[in-house]
């Protein structure tokens, strides 16, 4: 075994990055995956809380760089799924604590024993974002369908091509159909044709999300949400299974596009 | 401790500090720096910094870095000399100068600076956050995003969407102009003249924006000849 390291970023805060990482790690772990997640948001952990993992936490990942605990002693095992795992951020530590070999010195050590290695990225293009970027063999870009959360994406994009970490995949989360009907959303076609990347799912807004989130389960174990479904899809897309997209939108027009634009590299 | 700190030079130009950097390893001169600033903080409050990183080949790491650790110590970053394409490339994308007026004894009259020929060439889509400045021409193929910019004394030529911000002739040149397939720019300006907003149009066509004879900064319908 030797895990794909997986990392989830965005630029902006609040578009869904750790949403996305608490159902994609689930939704592996469901497919029988062995799956470890890593908290990169030093300071602001809340990971935990999404995978209702919180009051399990006894060493974290600062702990485990300063050596007062081994790396498997921070690894909380799932309540659902015995082979997925979280090690959680620090709370009380700011994010100098960690360095970018460090979190390739832990990937490193994950690897042999996990399918894949996913890390939530802070907001941001400091510190954070570079320690969480550091070890990724895969990144996925997390965007929402507003002006300002799809500048900060291409940016981010930009740096990701400068360092050489190839060109990512783009997640397009909190998408309203209805919305982009109407024309007051950003349709995917506008967004895939700024960022010029690799669409790898999109998701709808669905207030399920929220409710899983409070709930400390993520939506990916609720079968009939239908952001759900996207997660789960996105999910096998990363086992590297063709899923066709859903049809979020019944309307010809946005369907098409999104076909002609995926098929693009 | 006295080899350390004679690694980097640094003196005062016009428009405020310039650290020149040699090309013993970047670790040590980073650190030399450091020292410097730490045995006269006095001297480096609040200053503009600019570095000449010579041949240095620097990451946005790296860059983000110093950044970081000099903006901690209330220095300003502002600009990047660079020989290496990469080290250059890497500033634009912080939006770093890298190019800095040379001190020189008198302003020299600027409208004869873009009747320069010479043109950079960038092969590439202009992200968010990027920021290229050239004292000629520039031509780009590829788009420039919204978030982007570029400042050129002469001519801008895009041979893709601009949605970003183009200043031409930014030394005062009236007469340089900027074309692009698709000119939904966010923000146009040639010497001290500001577009209005452009509208993205549905099927765009190529446009040249110029400085029209009333003086008013205006786009039209391309065509070549
Ligand atoms: N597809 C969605 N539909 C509805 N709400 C969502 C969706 N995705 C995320 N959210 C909500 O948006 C908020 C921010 O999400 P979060 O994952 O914490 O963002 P980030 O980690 O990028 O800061 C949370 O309240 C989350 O429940
Ligand atoms: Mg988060």
């Amino acid at each position: 075994m030797t895990a794909q390291v997986i990392t989830v970023t965005s630029g902006k805060g609040g578009v869904g990055k750790t949403t996305a990482v608490a159902n994609l790690a689930t939704a592996l772990a469901a497919d029988g995956k062995k799956v470890v997640c890593m908290d990169g948001d030093i300071g602001l952990r809340n990971l935990d809380v999404i995978m209702g993992l919180e009051n399990r936490i006894v060493y974290d990942i600062v702990d485990v760089i300063e050596g007062r605990c081994k790396l498997k002693q921070a690894m909380i095992r799932d309540k659902h799924y015995p082979d997925l795992y979280l090690i959680p951020a620090a709370q009380t530590r700011d994010k100098n604590a960690v360095s970018p070999s460090d979190m390739t010195r832990i990937c490193n050590d994950l690897r042999p024993d996990a399918d894949f290695v996913i890390i939530d990225s802070p907001a941001g293009i400091e510190r954070g974002f570079r320690n969480a970027i550091a070890p990724a063999d895969r990144v996925l870009v997390v965007t929402n369908p507003e002006v300002s959360a799809v500048r900060d994406a291409d940016r981010v994009v930009g740096i990701l091509e400068a360092e050489e970490k190839g060109s990512p995949s783009l997640i397009l989360n909190r998408l309203n159909p209805t919305l982009v009907r109407n024309n007051d959303m950003l349709s995917a076609e506008d967004v895939l044709d700024l960022l010029g990347i690799q669409l790898i799912g999109i998701v709808p807004e669905d207030e399920s999300v929220i409710i899983g989130s409070n709930r400390g389960a993520p939506v990916v174990t609720d079968a009939k949400s239908r952001a759900g479904q996207a997660f789960r899809n996105i999910a096998k897309r990363l086992q590297g299974q063709e899923i066709p997209f859903m049809d979020l939108e019944q309307q010809g027009g946005l369907w098409g596009a999104i076909q002609k634009l995926t098929g693009r590299k | 401790m006295e080899q350390i700190t004679s690694l980097v030079q640094i003196k005062g130009i016009r428009d405020g500090l310039l650290a020149t950097f040699s090309d013993a390893p970047w670790e040590d001169q980073y650190l030399s720096l450091l020292a410097q600033i730490g045995e006269r903080p006095a001297f480096f409050q609040g200053a503009r910094l600019a570095i000449d990183v010579g041949s240095q080949i620097l990451k946005v790491n790296d860059l983000v870095d110093l950044r970081d650790h000099l903006s901690e110590r209330n220095i300003t970053l502002w600009a990047v000399i660079s020989e290496s394409p990469t080290t250059e490339h890497t500033s634009q994308l912080l939006g770093l100068a890298t190019r800095i007026s040379k001190p020189r004894p008198q302003e020299k009259t600027h409208v004869d600076a873009a009747s320069d020929d010479t043109a950079l060439f960038v092969n590439k889509t202009l992200r968010s956050g990027t920021r290229i400045e050239f004292p000629g021409n520039i031509v780009v193929m590829g788009d420039v995003n919204p978030g982007a910019e570029i400042v050129a004394e002469g001519n801008v030529i895009v041979w893709g969407r601009v949605r970003g911000m183009i200043h031409a002739g930014a030394k005062g040149n009236r007469s340089a102009f900027i074309c692009a397939l698709d000119l939904s720019a966010n923000q146009l300006r040639i010497a001290d003249e500001v577009s209005a907003m452009l509208k993205p149009q549905k099927d765009p066509k190529p446009e040249i924006a110029s400085i029209n004879s009333e003086g008013r900064l205006q786009a039209e319908l391309w065509h070549t000849g």
